[in-house]
């Protein structure tokens, strides 16, 4: 049995215990990445001497009792939209092609300082605007439990890294589902902080109002480790909240007598796939049988969140994007004018979908059209923050789906953008209220796909959710489902 | 036909902060190498944000206090969106419909009155780099970005190139007062745009006007606006329209160039920076940052008037600088004696003492209480006025008081008849052509024999006394 297959908790213990060495762990991360990557396109970057260093790095400092955390030694990914200096970010785009940036984003920098062994970068839809990483100019990432699918996206490339055993953990980003809805088709778990709770610093922006840096492992514990990990206040981003961090500890109690969970009328509805809904169902009524009390609830403004989001999102994103001009890094397209080089690099370096958004953000920015788009999308905003107030002063947690479906054929939403857009109506409701939610495997539909339940929490919550969820875990094995001999 | 001219000036103001508005990097680059004072941050690099520098805010709030302007509880920042080499993000965050302050005014003089030029806004925002093309190239020097800047917007209450002038004048020196910007034209420090636009007097509808850019002087502002007068003049009385431009004062040739008409300028696209919070300005920060708020200027000339009877003239130069005011009240505390005497040795001779060294008053080590003492010691006797008027110069250089330099050095002032007696004697025994011309009636020699007995004694001789025996011994 390779190394590779051990999830973050169990390898952090056996390092612990000195019965392997970060660099055999990492070894085998590496040997598992060189023999699946060719198929499954997830990491666009492999830095194999700075992993095999970083892991060197650990056992010496194990060795001299010196670890700076349990989770020295392991091996991670992160998503091409976080910076890690000297190691190339092209944010899934033509337009940072060769781009190597000069610092690290925080939440990298806090695992590495907790002794995190970085293995590379992993592929994404272009600056994370997708749900399918097809949006990806370095190619799709296929999904490790049916190569012919997608694997969700945009943080596609973490997903199945993680799912395909070639990292324990890995990074993602979260703007309106691109962790969650990955975790869900990978069958892996998959945690989207509350907006500010991780910093942002050196997260490449799409929807600034929206971004948020969320992890991946093979379970609750997995990623509740890394979590703890990388969150807290930065001095580098103003909106990382102060909170206390601390362990977050994940005794399972006996049952969850007293726990209230909400589910969302509108969040079942026609078009969603029946082995969704029925593995959500059960799902739920697993939660029932712990001990938890069943309510249904209501967020009446779940219809706004696509169009708010596809608003709001491409507003701040014609801003974020505005940098990307051949100017000061990346390739820039020779032109007579300096407004023709401008036009030339990024009409040729950026794909179609980041065009379109940034196109529909600078429309519904412009002079004329502000209060009608932009400014009524602010207001709907309100009323969908309002709701999720509402809801959590009734229940401490809100379970859903996903996604409404399995993970899609490669292709399958081929030039129609908005069948695509529609992959995320369950999910950017969160980012739009700024709440935490967390993916994680409840069964498999009837092609072997696996199934992602959410649960969406108050600002903060994070520890409360991802307790449910390992209660949920203790309980089932859908979490340590292996993948199909492909 | 008799026109009213309007004027309202947009300025820029460069805060004098160490370092940068949203990052750590130094703000002085004066004398820096270009891409020397820049960081992933200000040069806009791939995931970077903004952290808000709240040195900034408190410069503004010392600015908003001094121009009666309302800063506000609450103020956002905004993103303001257009393309151009020297900006690195493509866009710069500013303040827009929720400003820092609001409101306020600065009065000016104006003819033998004074006028109130109301201010509609101001706003913090970052500076943008600088741009250049030279041998065909284009070169970007980002050391500027991300400087703070005030951005502050008079209403159009000005009516001549002069009151313009005059306000820029008083702009400036309320900022160095303030402390918060050098405030030095050429420097950029301090950037003015002019709105100006005619209309029939008497007329109460306003016409189009035209924004002129790129004057790096208070000289410059006042002809460009000239010029702009006369133009805009000519095209009237030749029955023409004045259409909104944007024009560029070109300083070598003292002309004014079109840069673009307004129709085809940019739409910002502005919308909340969602990388920052909103500034809380807190009541108790506020009355922290005011707890030393000083007196300004106009308060201080009105009140130097009042209190110590000076004459206008001598009031408005002894407030001109902040320095120069508190070293005049420091110095009239000390001497205790008729302030206007404290003023004409401040005018007369410590400005230019200030002047030839480039020192501000502060930094003198004449200190106040030394030219007390020095004043005190012509008034009473014990030097004469030439022996004062160097005992400002030794104190400067020495450091020691001027009592001790006259102890020391042996300057006070010889009263006594015998020794000047015996040294007009060896002065006219000295120069026997002189002394027969002054008895010839050429009295105006008079000065020169004083002059030849002060070089004997050292300038320490009683003058009075001495002219009264040399009237005598060449009678």
């Amino acid at each position: 049995m390779s190394l590779a297959t051990l999830s973050l908790t169990q390898a952090s213990r056996l390092l612990q215990r000195g019965e392997i060495s970060s660099r055999e762990l990492t070894r085998a991360a590496l040997d598992s990445i060189a023999a699946q990557n060719g198929r499954l396109n997830a990491f666009l970057f492999v830095d194999e001497p700075g992993a095999l260093k970083q892991a060197d790095a650990a056992d010496e400092s194990r060795k001299r009792k010196a670890a700076p955390s349990p989770l020295s030694g392991i091996p991670l990914a992160v998503k091409d939209v976080l910076t890690v200096a000297g190691m190339p970010c092209t944010c899934g785009s033509k337009i940072l092609e060769n781009y190597i940036p000069p610092f690290t984003a925080t939440a990298v920098k806090k695992l590495q300082e907790a002794g995190m062994v970085v293995l590379g970068k992993t592929n994404t839809d272009e600056f994370a605007m997708g749900s399918s990483t097809e949006n990806s100019a370095y190619g799709v990432t296929r999904n490790p439990w049916d190569l012919s699918r997608v694997p969700g996206g945009s943080s596609g490339g973490s997903a199945a890294a993680v799912a395909a055993r070639m990292a324990c953990a890995a990074l993602g980003s979260d703007t309106g589902g691109s962790v969650r809805q990955p975790a869900s088709f990978c069958g892996v778990t998959g945690l989207k902080p509350t907006y500010g709770r991780v910093s942002r610093y050196g997260l490449v922006a799409y929807g600034s109002s929206l971004d948020s840096v969320g992890a991946f492992g093979r379970s609750a514990q997995d990623v509740a480790a890394i979590f703890s990990a990388m969150q807290g206040s930065d001095p580098l981003d103003a909106t990382a909240q102060n909170l206390p961090a601390g362990e977050i500890s994940l005794e399972a109690p006996d049952n969850l007598q007293g726990v209230r969970i909400g589910v969302p009328k509108e969040y079942f509805i026609d078009g969603i796939q029946p082995a969704v809904e029925k593995k959500i169902r059960e799902a739920i009524a697993l939660f029932e049988q712990l001990g938890a009390e069943i309510i249904e609830i209501s967020l009446p403004h779940t219809e706004y969140a696509l169009p708010v989001y596809y608003l709001i999102a491409p507003a701040e994103a014609s801003a974020n994007l505005a940098r990307f001009d051949g100017v000061r890094y990346g390739p820039r397209a020779e032109a007579e004018t300096m407004w023709d080089v401008f036009t030339k690099t990024r009409g040729e370096k950026f794909g179609d979908e980041v065009q379109r958004r940034i196109m529909l953000g600078t429309y519904a920015l412009s002079a004329g059209y502000y209060d009608a788009f932009y400014g009524q999308a602010q207001k709907v905003r309100t009323l969908i923050k309002r709701d999720f107030e509402q809801a959590f002063s009734l229940v401490d947690a809100i379970a859903c789906p996903v996604a409404p479906t399995t993970a899609f054929p490669i292709g399958a939403h081929g030039d129609d953008p908005l069948a695509m857009y529609l992959e995320d109506v369950f999910t950017l409701p969160a980012n739009l209220a700024g709440v935490p939610g967390l993916a994680f495997p409840v069964g498999f539909d009837e092609n072997q796909l696996p199934v992602g339940m959410q649960l969406m929490g108050p600002h903060f919550a994070e520890a409360a959710l991802l307790r449910l969820a390992h209660a949920y875990q203790q309980a089932t094995e859908w979490h340590l489902a292996i993948l199909p001999p492909l | 036909m008799e026109y009213e001219v309007i004027i309202g000036l947009e300025t820029h103001i460069q805060l004098n902060t160490s370092s940068k508005i949203f990052c750590s990097c130094k703000t002085n680059s004066w004398e820096a190498a270009p891409n020397t004072n820049i960081c992933p941050v200000c040069t806009g690099m791939p995931g970077v944000l903004p952290v808000l520098n709240e040195r900034v805010v408190e410069k503004g709030v010392l600015l908003a206090t001094a121009m009666h302007s309302q800063a506000q509880p609450v103020s956002f920042f905004d993103r303001k969106n257009y393309f151009y080499p020297d900006l690195p993000k493509g866009y710069q965050i500013s303040q827009y419909d929720r400003p820092l302050a609001t409101g306020g005014y600065m009065d000016i003089p104006s003819g033998e009155g004074t006028r109130r030029v109301g201010i509609w806004k101001m706003h913090l925002e970052e500076d943008a780099g600088k741009t250049k093309n030279e041998m065909g190239l284009r070169l970007i020097d980002f050391n500027r970005c991300g400087v703070p800047l005030v951005e502050m917007v008079t209403a159009p209450d000005l009516r001549s190139a002069d009151e313009a002038a005059a306000y820029l004048t008083r702009l400036r020196q309320l900022l160095r007062w303030i402390g918060i910007s050098d405030a030095d034209m050429e420097k950029g420090q301090l950037r003015c745009d002019a709105n100006v636009s005619l209309r029939p007097l008497g007329a109460t509808y306003l016409n189009p006007k035209t924004e002129i850019k790129n004057v790096n002087s208070i000289e410059a502002v006042r002809d460009a606006i000239e010029k702009e007068i006369l133009r805009q003049t000519h095209e009237y009385e030749a029955g023409r329209k004045i259409e909104s431009w944007t024009l560029e004062w070109d300083e070598d040739t003292q002309t004014l160039k079109k840069m673009r008409s307004k129709e085809t300028e940019a739409d910002y696209r502005y919308f909340r920076e969602p990388d920052l919070l909103p500034v809380y300005l807190t009541d108790e920060w506020k009355a922290a940052i005011l707890q030393d708020f000083p007196e300004l200027p106009q308060e201080r000339r009105v009140r130097f008037m009042r209190e110590y009877a000076l004459p206008a003239y001598d009031a408005e130069i002894l407030t001109s600088e902040r320095s120069l005011s508190d070293y005049f009240e420091a110095a009239v505390k000390a001497y205790a004696g008729d302030p206007k005497r404290v003023s004409n040795w401040l005018l007369n001779d410590v400005m230019r003492m200030l002047n030839e060294s480039g020192q501000t008053a502060g930094q003198l080590a004449l200190i106040p209480a030394y030219l007390a003492e020095i004043i005190t010691l012509v008034d009473s006797g014990v030097v004469n006025a030439s022996t004062g008027k160097t005992l400002l110069e030794k104190t400067s250089v020495t450091g020691k008081t001027p009592r001790q330099i006259v102890a020391a050095e042996g300057l006070a002032k010889v009263s006594d008849d015998s020794a000047i007696r015996a040294a007009a004697q060896q002065v006219i025994a000295e120069n026997p052509g002189e002394a027969a011309a002054y008895r010839t009636g050429k009295t105006g020699l008079m000065g020169w024999f004083v002059g030849q007995l002060m070089r004997k004694m050292g300038g320490k001789a009683d003058a009075p006394k001495a002219r009264a025996i040399f009237e005598e011994l060449l009678a």
